[in-house]
This record gives C-alpha cells, sequence and structure tokens, in this order.
C-alpha cells in the first residue's frame, strides 16, 4: 500500500522549473532514496511534499493510518506545513535549523506542542489534564533524546551541540511528532566515515523500531545503496531513473547524469 | 488530602526560598502600602503598572519574536474602559458638558474589577482583528499596523466626544491609591506569564521567535499560536491601562501618545528581549530613573548660575545612562536568562572567583 503519492508535480519558480513532472509511489515500510547532482530540485520536491511550497501542478497525496487502523488517503497539496506535520510527516533539514537559543530537551518538546489537547487557560492554570499532558511528553521526548544519545546533553543549548549531534537532535526532533513518514534531508551531510556508517544503522534501527516509512535525500552513495529499497535519481527538476538500487547503479542515464559527471566535477 | 499535603511540603523543601522571597515581598508591599508618602505611592504604583505593560509586550516582542508596537492604543482602550465605566452617574453631566454621554453609556456604572477585566476585553477584541490579517505575514507588518492602530485609536478617542468626551478628557474617575491594586495585579500578571512561558505553548512561542519554518515543519500553527500571544498581550496591556487610568483619576487622549509606547521597548530592550525578571527589574530602573534625575530639569546654581541645568537635561543624561547599559549588556541587562536563585549562585561564584584572582595578583604585584 502506498504511504506517500505524487502525481505529475510540477514546481516553477518563473522560468525555472525546479521539480517536472515528478511522479514517485513510497509504499508504507519502505524506505526510499531521492538522488541527483546539486542543484536537482531534490530540497524543492521535499518542500513540495511538506507543504512549504505548493505545487504550480500536481497533487500529493498522503494516507496516514489514523488511531482505529484504518487509512484513508489525503490531498495534502497546497496545505500548511503545520496540518502537513500533524497528518504524519515529519522531516529534518539540510543545513539545520534547530531552535538555537533554546535546551535540547526544549527543542524536541517543541515538537510535542502538536499533540497538546488542552488550551493555554489550563497551561497557565495548570489543570491536571495540562500536567498530565506536560509530564507525559517530557517523558516521551526523555525517551527519543536516550535513544539518539543525546539525554546527557538535555539541558545544553542546542546552538552549542556539536555539528553531528546537531544533526541526531534534528531526527530526535522530528520522532517528537509521531510521524508515519519521516523526511530526511541529507542526514549524513558533513559526517566522517565512520560517522555516516553510526548514522546508517541508527536510521535502520529508528525505522524498525517506530515503525516508520523513511524518504531520504542523501549523497553519501555507500550509504544509499545499503539501506534503500528504492531510489529516484533526479536531474534538473526530472525523474531520470527510478528503482532498485542495483537498477539504478546499473543505469547509463544516471551513470552519465549523476556519477560520470559529477564525480568529474568534484574531482 | 494526604497525598496534597505531601506535595505541598515536597514543593515548600524544594522552592523555599522563592517561598520566603514571596512573603518578604508581601510584607515589604504591606508596609510600603502603610507608611510611604503619595509622592513615593504613585511612583510604586506605576512602576507596577509598567511592569505589567511591559511584560505583556515582552510575551510579543521578546518571547514570539513579533514586533508590536500598540502598547499605547491598547492602553488605551483599557483606560478608556474604565473611565467611562467607572465615573459616578451622578457626576458625568458635569464632565460630558459639551455634549451629553450617549444615552446607552449614560447610565451604566461598574464595578472597578467588572470595568478593569472589560477593558482587557475590549483591548482583545480589537486585537484580534488587527492581528487577523497581520499575522499571517512574516516580517515587519505587524509592527507598522500596530503603530497605526495606535495611533488611530488616539484619533477616535479625540473624535467621539460622547463617548470619550473628546479632547477634554474624562475626569473623576474613583482613584485606586492602594498598592495592593496594582501589584496584585501585577504579581498575577508575572506568575501568569511565567506559567505560561514555561508550558508547551511558551515553548511553542520562543520556537517561532528561533525559527518559523522550523516550528512550522514541527507541527506548531504559526498564525494561532502568533494570536494566542498576540491576544494575551493585549489583554494584560488592557489591564494596565485600565489600572493607569485608576491611578490618575483622568484620561485624556494626549497621554497615549506613541511616545508612551517607546518606554516599554526601552524597558524590554533594556532588560533583556525574552527575559521576565530581566523586564521587572527595568521597569523599575526607568520609572525610578526617570524621576531621580528630575533634579536635572530644575535651575541649579553652584555659587555661579550656570545655565545648564535646565528643562530637557533629563532626558539627555538617561540618553546618556541608556547608551552606556546597551554598550556594555548588548543583549539587556539579562538577555534570555532569568533571576533564578541558581543563575545568582552562579554569578556570585564568578564574582568571588574575579576577585579573588584580582587579590592575588595585586599581591604579586605589589611584591
Amino acid at each position: 500500500m502506498s504511504l506517500l503519492r505524487t502525481e505529475n508535480v510540477i514546481m516553477q519558480f518563473g522560468g525555472v522549473v525546479a521539480v517536472n513532472d515528478l511522479n514517485i509511489d513510497i509504499k508504507k515500510g519502505e524506505l526510499a532514496a531521492l538522488i541527483g547532482p546539486n542543484g536537482a530540485g531534490k530540497t524543492t520536491a521535499f518542500n513540495v511534499i511538506t507543504g512549504v511550497y505548493t505545487p504550480t501542478s500536481g497533487k500529493v497525496l498522503f494516507t496516514p493510518t489514523d488511531k482505529n487502523g484504518t487509512t484513508t488517503e489525503i490531498d495534502i497539496t497546497g496545505k500548511k506545513p503545520d496540518k502537513i506535520t500533524t497528518l504524519g510527516v515529519a522531516r529534518t533539514f539540510q543545513n539545520i535549523r534547530l531552535f538555537k537559543e533554546l535546551s535540547v530537551l526544549e527543542n524536541v518538546q517543541v515538537a510535542t506542542h502538536l499533540n497538546t489537547d488542552y488550551s493555554f487557560l489550563s497551561a497557565i492554570m495548570r489543570t491536571p489534564k495540562a500536567r498530565k499532558g506536560e509530564a507525559q511528553a517530557k517523558a516521551d521526548c526523555e525517551f527519543l533524546l536516550e535513544r539518539l544519545g543525546l539525554i546527557d546533553l538535555k539541558n545544553e543549548k542546542a546552538s552549542s551541540l556539536p555539528y553531528g549531534q546537531q544533526r541526531h537532535l534534528e531526527i530526535a526532533r522530528a520522532l517528537a511528532t509521531k510521524p508515519q513518514l519521516l523526511l530526511l534531508d541529507e542526514p549524513a551531510a558533513g559526517m566522517n566515515p565512520q560517522e555516516t556508517d553510526e548514522l546508517t544503522d541508527l536510521i535502520f534501527k529508528l525505522k524498525t523500531d517506530f515503525d516508520l516509512t523513511i524518504f531520504m535525500i542523501e549523497h553519501h552513495m555507500d550509504l544509499v545503496m545499503e539501506i534503500s529499497d528504492h531510489i529516484y535519481v533526479l536531474d534538473f527538476g526530472c525523474t531520470i531513473a527510478k528503482g532498485t538500487p542495483d537498477e539504478v547503479q546499473n543505469n547509463p542515464k544516471v551513470i552519465e547524469a549523476y556519477l560520470g559527471v559529477d564525480a568529474d566535477v568534484e574531482d | 488530602m494526604n497525598e496534597t499535603q505531601n506535595n505541598l511540603g515536597a514543593y515548600l523543601k524544594l522552592h523555599w526560598k522563592t517561598a520566603v522571597f514571596l512573603v518578604v515581598l508581601l510584607i515589604g508591599i504591606g508596609l510600603a502600602d502603610i507608611f510611604v508618602d503619595s509622592y513615593m505611592r504613585r511612583l510604586l504604583n506605576l512602576c507596577a503598572i509598567y511592569v505589567i505593560v511591559s511584560l505583556a509586550m515582552n510575551l510579543v516582542n521578546g518571547f514570539t519574536g513579533q514586533f508590536s508596537l500598540g502598547q499605547a492604543g491598547f492602553m488605551a482602550i483599557g483606560a478608556y474602559t474604565v473611565a467611562i465605566f467607572t465615573v459616578p452617574v451622578e457626576s458625568r453631566a458635569a464632565i460630558f458638558y459639551l455634549e451629553p454621554m450617549a444615552p446607552f453609556l449614560a447610565n451604566i456604572q461598574l464595578p472597578f474589577v467588572v470595568a478593569l477585566i472589560l477593558g482587557g476585553l475590549a483591548s482583545v477584541v480589537v486585537a484580534f482583528f488587527i492581528g487577523s490579517p497581520c499575522l499571517r505575514l512574516r516580517g515587519d507588518y505587524l509592527a507598522i499596523a500596530t503603530l497605526g492602530f495606535s495611533e488611530i485609536i488616539r484619533i477616535i478617542f479625540t473624535n467621539t466626544q460622547s463617548i470619550t468626551n473628546g479632547a477634554l478628557g474624562i475626569k473623576s474617575i474613583p482613584t485606586i491609591s492602594s498598592l495592593w491594586w496594582t501589584y496584585g495585579t501585577a504579581l498575577l500578571v508575572i506568575i501568569a506569564t511565567i506559567l505560561l512561558v514555561y508550558s508547551s505553548y511558551g515553548r511553542a512561542f520562543k520556537a517561532i521567535r528561533e525559527d518559523e519554518i522550523a516550528a512550522e515543519a514541527m507541527g506548531v500553527g504559526l498564525f494561532k499560536t502568533k494570536m494566542t500571544s498576540f491576544l494575551i498581550g493585549a489583554f494584560f496591556t488592557g489591564i494596565g491601562g485600565g489600572l493607569f487610568a485608576a491611578l490618575l483619576g483622568t484620561v485624556d487622549p494626549k497621554q497615549f501618545y506613541f511616545t508612551l509606547t517607546y518606554n516599554f521597548l526601552l524597558i524590554i530592550v533594556l532588560g533583556g528581549m525574552g527575559s521576565i525578571s530581566g523586564t521587572i527589574i527595568a521597569s523599575f530602573l526607568v520609572t525610578l530613573g526617570q524621576e531621580a534625575l528630575r533634579f536635572l530639569d530644575e535651575p541649579m546654581a553652584f555659587g555661579l548660575d550656570l545655565p545648564i541645568f535646565r528643562p530637557g537635561l533629563r532626558m539627555v543624561v538617561f540618553s546618556f545612562l541608556l547608551m552606556i547599559i546597551v554598550l556594555f549588556y548588548r543583549k539587556g541587562l539579562m538577555g534570555t536568562n532569568e533571576l533564578t536563585w541558581d543563575f545568582m549562585a552562579q554569578k556570585f561564584q564568578s564574582i568571588k572567583k574575579k576577585l579573588s584572582r584580582k587579590k592575588t595578583s595585586t599581591e604579586g604585584g605589589g611584591k
């Protein structure tokens, strides 16, 4: 069953077509990756899915499972980002966007705000319901921090963490929204091979433990090829290939547009 | 019952310093209420009102990061509501002598507390209409709109002769002289703000201040959350305005010029955007400081007749002092920190360390 589908999504900025006719279909429980050279439109695709941009045309369809286990397909095209997050799509950012002045714990707690079922008045009066909600949220957040190895740093300012841990915190924060689909925008950017390996393990474990479907943008090919079930390759906004890692790796178009050319440029 | 008692006991054990501080504070207010003269009483009352309005402004500007400049306008709404509804019916004819008061209002007289809350609610209603379009936009639109609003309100109040008595203002509002009204309200506002800021809602406010895009991606509804903060701020400001009217006993549109807003802006910048205790400290500093420097406005002769002391010099010196403070404390006195017991202990330790180091270094130099 597909969890997220896009139908012919086009995102235009003036004359620039950043994403051209994107059709993705992510099944529940799989780990899909979106790759492509710099400027291919990967982050724009994420921004369309999460509601930061409204696509010029096309549809984004999300099929969450609610508490009773029933699934309904919802058209989330152009909905506000917070609404989409509430439905169960969480994301991390390519250029880390933590709440810098807040503590590590507070950063994660912010993401539980969407589940508050009491008004600000009961928050001010600290009614039993509000207290219970706060305590529950705090326990959930501490559990997540424990899981991502940040529990000892919970009272530190987010901006004081080293780079790798800031990335982990972003993942913890996204998980605190209780997502069904997690979008990771270059989670391993700027990490050394050892850190990347650790992250690969972590993502895999989180996926099973939290029953997640993951869609990620990544440049580390070994990571992508190792853990993805499906890969979509973008180049200049167009999907030039899709399939399993093996299929994509051997696709001549991909080798030409991405692996070949990009490797030359980078060398 | 037993459990709650235990809870209370544990709570007191944990916060005994705060509890002691609160008791001392209450006794202090009680003593001041009995012993201070009317000049000092007026001043202390004004301090409390400035605490209320500045905290409300800091909630919106400092904690939520929305630049709002409508304080004078919201205060005016609160002040006029209290004025219109508490002036004794029998003296209204004498006050509204140019044009009689509108018949639908002329016979309504409410108790002070009711009028005060009504003033806060009136501010909320107006804030909702300003916020609805402005808070949907990013950037400085709110500042411009609230700035304009506060001027519009003043001009409306100048021209609605039969309701607000126009430029003549409303006199003989029953005054409050006890410190308990203002300090009681201020304490309630402080406690409410603390509880709000350290709740899920407060964290959502701060998240919006830090990064709107990330906050939205984490499920914080921008418009709704900003609106919550803006309306709470407007409510407290309206209450502050109502107390202001009852303190002075008279309102007229000239009291609510835009310069009034500057006072509060000054206080929150000086105290630290996003610090409750900083705002409280700065409210007292600014209000009392402006009074303490009043001698600079009076001509003074040191034997010779030096013409430097003249009306206006006070503000020159005051501005100069502010510049010095802002130079050395760029984020305000407190930044985003709070004056908690831990914070004070830390400061005390670091000062002690510095002093002991200085001592040893001078001793070394002496030898």
